[in-house]
């Protein structure tokens, strides 16, 4: 018997047999239940691995004008998109990229930041590139791993400048916006409305993404494209018809840029019902250089006030002294409390001038207007009139007429970002502002003549004229407000006048104008009613307004314009006549024919100051 | 019996496994993108030819000559790891270690294969010439440092993988020589001591165990009180040998235990290799057609982890397969060294049988983390010349052992 024995080996083989079977054992069994009990989990993780989700776009919404026209559409375009495994890799690819296409550090970097917010996604390049550079792309794909090209619906704008304002524009979401969730369901890279209508109505313009998946390797390199399934095809959005008449928007475009480019100022034409016709601020931009992104050296010209801030849009964010249209706010004001007739005269007669403590409030017309009732007072807008007007209301009554029109509030038209317009809800604003002894009677003459505490966006004086327009009060009040699309709220204002007195403001406001009137529409029957006004600019030149409706005695058209140091609203009112024309009388007639029109060149008065109690123009 | 008497249960076991082996290497090579595997199965072919040769010249030698080399062999084979540890490189799979051994830029191979049938061949003299078998700690010094010292060294590379082997070979050859598994117990007990010390209640446990398997198997004292001064260093010392761990060696480690750890980086490899085992289920996406293989999820898919190649493209049945003709190998193996016709063949073959097992286990495991991840390659199946070489060199070994006991007529007892 030795250590090797037969027998001694035996048994150890036969000791020896029940490791190796547990050893095998335990290697089965670790097999089995990977393979068989959890099979499903490792298929899924596998399928994860290699299978990317790529969003498609949905194709947005079209705008169209009240008649179908196309304000904004889509047309196909070319998206690069890139995928990875790691942020190191995607900027190798993108440098390499580089060399072909246009692409700043800057923008890779930007690139890169969309990678690390959604890793598992083709982090968008371009959304948007000519055929030339895709054909490059595709030339080198070999050295481009992961890159992925879709057709994608991209925005197109066919007006370009010419609806700027109304439809806005659409971008990628920001990452403020998502944090607070202020377009549901969309994601990083998702393209929303970013002003305008686009962005006002997004919800439904924007549809929904479909996904399609790809496979990829390893090192994020596309391998094969899978087919997208039905169940995750792409929703479009909705198309939206809205109240704008793309003729005349086109055309007040046209006037803009042909006749008025060294003007900037706003332009907006309304129903009596409240439908937007059209609306312009000039300058315009090109809503296009936004799709796929603006570049930011356009972005600032776009923003910047030497080129006149062609994103804001002036006839709802621009706000501006009233001035003379807003007489008839306080002659309506005056008229409803009974205070005076159309044939009122005040104490005093016009003399250039209204003295009023140690001060003297001139009249624009320094030669004075003599005597006059409320209708000539309007006609001539005489400053003399309104400041005894004013003071005749007081300064209680004006401000709580003024909460009544509407003076302090958005009109709550369906376009984003409107700016609140401004009017003392109480005297108690003035002593919290100039403190209770430091202000005197004198605010009420400003009131009185739309000077003063008082800044009105043009869409908000578009809805006091628009009240002023209707042929009874309360019909006003039941109107819809000015809208785009469909009015957030029902109800213009309510004037509190009766039928007489709407159509005697009416008749004074015809009397401003008829004599323009008549030499302006040559043979057409053409009655415009309106009122200038000129706006103290503490800046510059003045601002002229001029708002009118026609015809007269059953309007259809309601035209107001704002121009920034234009001097005179005189000189704003020939243009908006020929909109007026343009919309009632069509494109036949000789739009070019010259029109001649006089206006009361009634240039705002300074008070001349004797004291130091001065009101600036603006709080 | 066979004709010529050769086994012909080995050659088949061999031959079956070669060819399987061969078709999971050709479809490792098949990828969406071209990687290193492509046409390695060609390559191998040649080493398969190469092997054929080698297994054929040993088949010729003697179990004297063999026996009278060993001690050469050793000493070679350890100024050789010597010499590797100074002029090393790293290649393939073990680009980050020095287990290359290179002349003018030529790699030569890795001469950790070498020392491992070096050390079977030396054990297999040093354990032959017991009448008795070894029955104290001390008589297991010698063994234990044969094989110890080209462990150390391989870890010196740093090489885990091969050092484990070379416990493997360590401890199966002492069972084969009748060492009592209560002595083997008390030898592996330090490491056993080592790995627990990360957690003290484990540890704890261990230790009072270890008192009462000293009492109640009735060991020498001295040497009880080796064993537990031993155990308990072993534990005091854990933290600092941690810290002395490569970091690499330490993430593998870890990771482990928790691939989830870190799933980018040295988790990787553990959950990509078990994602793609798993997600093959019962049979497999067919031969070549793995995505996990095809998309280079699989890390080192035609060497470390051929074997996930395995599980992702045939499945469980797949597994099943490969593991019964390993399975068979091994009983082959023992049935060769339990006849063999005298005890330094017995030994030899089944230090060969240990090698192969230790690798097998080692690689088949850590496809689904049961074993920690070590670059050591899978018999048969594993593209590399070094290692194909000593696997053939261990078939012809085992063939002469049988061929040997038929002719003393053992062939029938």
């Amino acid at each position: 018997m030795t250590a090797f024995s037969s027998h001694r080996l035996r048994e150890r083989a036969r000791g020896f047999r029940v490791v190796l079977l547990l050893a095998f054992l335990v290697l089965v069994g670790a097999f089995f239940n990977t393979q068989v009990l959890n099979t499903e989990r490792f298929r899924l993780r596998s399928e994860s691995n290699r299978l990317r989700s790529v969003p498609l776009a949905a194709p947005r919404g079209a705008v169209l004008d009240r008649n179908g026209l196309v304000i904004a559409d889509n047309v196909p375009g070319y998206a690069v998109k890139l995928l990875a495994s790691n942020p190191d890799s995607i900027r190798v690819v993108l440098k390499r990229m580089a060399a072909f296409v246009e692409l700043d550090s800057a923008a890779i970097e930007q690139v890169v930041r969309r990678y690390r917010a959604a890793p598992y996604q083709p982090a968008a390049v371009f959304t948007n590139l000519p055929f030339e550079a895709i054909a490059r792309l595709e030339e080198h794909r070999v050295s481009l791993p992961g890159l992925v090209i879709q057709t994608e619906p991209r925005r197109f704008y066919p007006n370009g400048r010419a609806t700027a304002h109304v439809v806005g524009y659409v971008g990628e979401v920001s990452e403020a916006d998502l944090e607070q969730d202020r377009y549901p369901g969309a994601r990083m890279g998702t393209v929303v409305g970013q002003d305008g209508l686009e962005a006002e109505y997004d919800s439904l313009l924007r549809g929904s993404e479909g996904v399609r998946y790809i496979e990829v390797n390893a090192r994020g390199a596309m391998v094969r494209e899978q087919p997208p399934s039905p169940s995750m095809l792409p929703v479009p959005g909705l198309p939206i018809r809205t109240t704008i008449d793309l003729p005349l928007q086109l055309y007040i475009d046209s006037l803009f840029v042909d006749s008025l480019s060294e003007y900037r100022g706003a332009l907006i034409a309304m129903t009596p019902a409240g439908e937007i016709l059209a609306m312009y601020s000039a300058p315009s931009f090109d809503p296009n250089d936004f799709v796929g992104g603006i570049s930011s050296a356009k972005y600032r010209v776009l923003t910047s006030p030497d080129a006149g801030l062609p994103l804001f849009n002036r006839a709802i964010k621009g706000t501006y002294a009233p001035a003379s249209p807003f007489k008839l706010a306080i002659a309506a004001m005056a008229l409803r409390r009974g205070l005076v007739s159309f044939s009122s005269h005040m104490e005093q007669p016009c003399r250039g001038g209204f003295r009023f403590g140690n001060r003297v409030f001139r009249c624009w017309a320094p030669e004075g207007h003599g005597s006059l009732d409320l209708i000539g007072a309007i006609a001539k807008s005489c400053d003399v009139y309104f400041y005894q007007l004013g003071l005749r209301l007081g300064l209680n009554a004006i401000l709580e007429d003024g909460s009544r029109f509407g003076l302090s509030e958005v009109t709550s038209l369906d376009l984003g970002h409107e700016a609140k317009s401004f009017f003392p809800p109480s005297t108690g604003y003035y002593d919290r502002t100039y403190g209770p002894r430091g202000w005197t009677n004198a605010v009420t003459l400003n009131l009185a003549i739309g000077q003063g505490e008082n800044s009105q966006t043009l869409i908000n004086v578009m809805r006091l004229y628009q009240a002023l327009s209707q042929s009874e009060s309360g019909l006003a009040a039941a109107l819809p407000a000015p809208h785009l699309v469909a009015p957030r709220a029902r109800g213009g204002i309510d004037l509190g006048l009766n039928e007489r007195q709407l159509a005697g403001l009416r008749e004074a406001m015809i009397a401003v104008v008829s004599r323009g009137t008549a030499a302006a529409s040559a043979g057409a029957d053409l009655d415009v009613a309106g009122k200038t006004g000129t706006a103290q600019n503490p800046h510059g030149p003045d601002h002229g307004w001029f708002i009118g409706f026609a015809p007269s005695d059953n309007p259809r058209i309601i035209v107001g314009a704002i121009m920034e140091r234009a001097l005179h609203g005189s000189s704003v009112a020939p243009w908006v006549v020929r909109v007026i024309r343009r919309y009632l009388v069509g494109s036949g007639t000789n739009l070019d024919a010259p029109i001649v029109l006089e206006f009361p060149a009634d240039s705002a008065p300074t008070p001349e100051e004797l004291v130091t109690d001065t009101i600036p123009g603006r709080p | 019996m066979s004709r010529r008497g050769l086994d012909r249960g080995l050659i088949v076991c061999v031959l079956a496994l070669a060819v399987y082996g061969l078709a999971i290497l050709y479809s490792a090579g098949q990828t969406d993108a071209p990687t290193d595997a492509y046409g390695a199965w060609k390559r191998q072919l040649i080493w398969l030819g190469l092997g054929s040769l080698v297994a054929a010249v040993v088949f010729r030698v003697s179990f004297r000559l063999l026996e009278w080399v060993a001690p050469g062999v050793y000493v070679f084979a350890i100024l050789l790891l010597l010499l590797t540890l100074v002029i090393g490189t790293g290649a393939g799979t073990a680009s980050s270690t020095k287990s290359w051994l290179a002349v003018g830029g030529i790699r030569l191979g890795q001469p950790a294969e070498l020392a491992k049938l070096a050390t079977i061949l030396m054990m297999a003299r040093y354990l032959s010439a017991f009448k008795e078998p070894p029955d104290s700690l001390r008589a297991l010094i010698v063994p234990s440092c044969i094989a110890g010292l080209p462990a150390v060294l391989v870890l010196a590379q740093p090489d885990l993988g091969s050092a484990i082997v070379f416990a493997g070979i360590l401890f199966l050859m002492l069972f084969w020589a009748g060492v009592r598994p209560f002595l083997l117990l008390l030898l592996a007990s330090p490491v056993v001591s080592l790995l627990l010390a990360g957690n003290t209640q484990l540890w704890g446990a261990w230790m009072v165990a270890l008192f009462v398997a000293l009492l109640v198997g009735r060991a020498f004292l001295s040497e009880a009180i080796t064993v537990y001064l031993v155990n308990s260093a072993m534990g005091v010392f854990a933290l600092t040998l941690w810290n002395r761990l490569q970091p690499h060696q330490r993430l593998r480690l870890s990771t482990f235990l928790n691939p989830e750890l870190d799933p980018s980086a040295s988790g990787y490899q553990a959950i990509q290799s078990k994602v793609a085992v798993g997600s093959g289920g019962w049979f497999g996406n067919g031969l070549t057609q793995g995505p996990q293989k095809r998309l280079a999820f699989l890390p080192e898919q035609h060497t470390d982890f051929i074997f996930s190649v395995v599980g992702e493209e045939l499945g469980f049945i797949g597994v099943l397969v490969a593991l019964s003709l390993f399975f068979c190998l091994m009983l082959v193996l023992l049935r060769i060294a339990r006849r063999a016709s005298d005890a330094f063949a017995s030994l030899v073959v089944f230090g060969m049988l240990s090698l192969i097992l230790t690798h097998v286990f080692e690689n088949v495991g850590m496809t689904v983390n049961v074993t920690p991840i070590t670059g050591i390659p899978l018999p048969f199946f594993s593209y590399g010349g070094s290692f194909l070489l000593a696997c053939s060199l261990a078939v012809g070994v085992s063939l002469r052992a049988a061929w040997d006991a038929r002719q003393a007529g053992y062939a029938d007892a």
